[in-house]
């Protein structure tokens, strides 16, 4: 498997000579042969300074790539007495049909990401129209809410889940807005708030990334759409839905992907605050690939439950490619 | 008399617009500001103080007691180095290896080229979640060598190192492709001059080039430098060594029993502190990054 890519890989200073042309003629013979020197001088000198980067991608993203297919079809664990063997498609099998867990993985992934996508999408272009007025103080805000992004995940998840618990921040906040009326629950050890009350940190987390994405793509759009608009009678609204919105197509796709991926992709909150439970009720695709494939070792398994991660985002970019490429 | 209506309606829009940006603000912070007020607090004040607004001001018995506690309970000091280093490490030699590619990529012709680039571009799509998995299979079965007792020994498996934290992260198609779309806006006359002048690539690479590029590395050192202080996943399946742990791995330690929610708040406002003031200091730069890496659509 390495063997064909090494073929290929132009690491190799010996192999990817340019073509050389059959000897000139004397009389510009001396020219050819400088011009002939300085392209080999060009191809030697840019496949050497690409091959630094060649050589890690291809060691540490091609290969894990190839290698993570590989061993979806095997029985390789960590540490393992047992010799390499061949299972066939039995990863798979034993994920969609006896592993009740990774059903439930795949229900809460896509969940997730079904509220999260919207919210978090249009939360950022709310945000980004706030902070696009011409106002004064605006990159104030634009930093402000822009600091939990810096932040890490991890501090933010532990973070939340201080304030989430029984006798914490959010619920003595509920408890005082209502008057008492709610006294709000154990957010995370609930199996029917734990998802939610992730997905409200998450947003609260990343969205200010999404409304720079928003703003640089509302700040293409030039102004004199929004003054002929303006003459027409357009009132705010009018103006956002036949101007703003339809501008923004390319941003809009490249937020919703990028989100959707991210989304699908939830493993830090979940490993941080939950662990998966209460009753798997936030396991996610990642986490169970993780849980096994590293935790208990069944690096089989866990690789095959990888790929059918992949084989998703693939999917959607795959979406992706195909809106963009409708545009042009 | 004709222009008051309108310039009325524009000042009450303006009051609202601020009314909501700060009610924003406030949401976007009280989680922040709770977490640095707490971590001057003892234990029994935090919890008191949770149902009103002294929850996220700094009265009472306010000390560094907790930041005391953390040093005791844990080296965060060789936490907060191993970090330092392996950022240090990933940006720096990513700025150095991406920048070579993305100047191979796009001003230089060779064989291979095409390929190289449809390949980069391909996995740029690949999360790094679906080859964790495998990667550490594969980390575990590479050579690596050692020096003991004054001989070079040959030895597999990269876990529990430096180098496993920062060697598969030093390349990043993403930035290679930033790079090269970025080079690739300086005219290639300065080459061609500096060629006749009897340059080599290499020094056209870095005399020229590089110096050009400023907002380009400044880009790609942002956009590596986050996810490589904040990385969590990774780390917690490779580094088991206390000595080698970074600063989000080192918060395994607080929950191992009863967690004391006051030195927990200490340790993450100390892990969070630097990233927000390299934030705030280069704020400007932060922003056009994060613009510039949604601008290809």
């Amino acid at each position: 498997m390495t063997a064909t890519f090494r073929l290929d890989s132009p690491a190799d200073p010996a192999t990817p000579e340019p073509a050389r042309t059959p000897t000139a003629p004397a009389a510009d013979g001396k020219r050819r042969r400088a011009k002939n020197a300085a392209r080999r001088g060009e191809a030697r000198a840019g496949l050497a300074m690409a091959s630094p980067a060649i050589v890690l991608l291809l060691t540490f993203l091609i290969v894990p790539v190839l290698l993570g297919f590989a061993l979806s079809f095997t029985n390789a664990r960590l540490i393992s007495p047992e010799p390499l063997r061949f299972v066939g498609f039995d990863n798979f099998v034993r994920a969609f049909t006896i592993d009740p867990t990774f059903f439930r993985s795949a229900l809460n992934t896509f969940a997730f990401a079904a509220v999260v996508v919207p919210v978090q999408a249009g939360f950022g272009l709310f945000l980004a129209l706030m902070v696009n007025q011409k106002i004064r103080g605006v990159t104030a805000f634009r930093v402000i809410f822009f600091i939990p992004v810096v932040t890490s995940i991890v501090v933010v998840s532990i973070l939340w889940k201080f304030m989430y618990q029984p006798d914490g921040l959010v619920n003595s906040f509920i408890n005082s807005i209502t008057f008492g009326a709610w006294q709000g629950t154990a957010w995370l050890d609930n199996p029917s708030t734990a998802l939610f009350a992730i997905i409200v940190l998450s947003v609260w987390q990343a969205v200010g990334f999404h409304m720079l994405i928003w703003l640089s793509g509302l700040q293409t759009i030039p102004e004199e759409l929004y003054e002929a608009a303006r003459i027409d009678g357009a009132g705010t609204w009018r103006q956002f839905r036949d101007v703003t919105w339809p501008c923004l197509r390319p941003t809009r796709i490249f937020v919703l992907i990028t989100i959707t991926i991210a989304a699908l992709g939830l493993f830090v909150q979940i490993d941080v605050m939950t662990q998966g439970g209460p009753i798997d009720s936030t396991s996610t695709l990642v986490y169970h690939a993780v849980l096994t494939g590293y935790r208990q070792q069944q690096i089989g398994y866990g690789s095959a439950l990888s790929l059918v991660f992949f084989v998703i985002v693939l999917v959607i970019a795959l979406i992706q490619r195909h809106l963009t490429r409708d545009k042009d | 008399m004709r222009g008051t209506r309108p310039e009325a309606s524009e000042q009450r829009r303006r009051v609202w617009s601020y009314l909501v940006l700060v009610g924003l603000a406030v949401f976007f912070l009280f989680p922040l500001v709770f977490m640095f007020v707490s971590s001057l607090k003892p234990d029994s004040q935090i919890l008191s103080d949770i149902s009103g607004w002294r929850a996220f001001l700094p009265v009472g018995d306010v000390n560094l007691d907790n930041y005391g506690a953390v040093f005791d309970r844990v080296p965060v000091g060789r936490f907060l180095l191993n970090s330092l280093l392996v950022t240090v490490a990933i940006v720096g030699l990513g700025l150095v290896v991406n920048s070579m590619a993305g100047f191979a990529l796009s001003r230089l012709r060779w064989r291979g080229r095409g390929l190289v680039l449809g390949v980069v571009i391909a996995t740029l799509i690949v999360p790094f979640e679906t080859i964790a998995v495998p990667l550490v299979y594969w980390v575990a079965h590479l050579p690596t060598l050692l020096f003991q007792d004054g001989a070079l020994v040959y030895d597999i498996g990269w876990l529990n190192s430096y180098q496993v934290q920062i060697i598969p992260f030093v390349a990043n198609a993403f930035s290679v492709f930033l790079f090269s779309q970025y080079f690739s806006t300086i005219p290639t006359s300065l080459d061609e001059a500096a060629r006749i002048d009897g340059a080599g690539w290499f020094t056209i690479y870095r005399r020229i080039v590089v110096p050009l590029s400023g907002p380009a590395f400044a880009t790609v050192a942002i956009l590596t430098f986050l996810p490589a202080w904040n990385q969590y996943l990774w780390p917690t399946m490779v580094v088991q060594d206390e000595t080698l742990r970074p600063v989000m791995v080192g918060m395994q330690y607080f929950f191992q029993d009863n967690p004391a929610w006051g030195e927990i708040m200490a340790y993450t406002s100390m892990i969070t502190l630097p990233v927000l003031v390299v934030f705030l200091a280069f704020q400007r730069a932060f922003v056009s990054s994060v613009a510039a890496s949604g601008v290809k659509g």
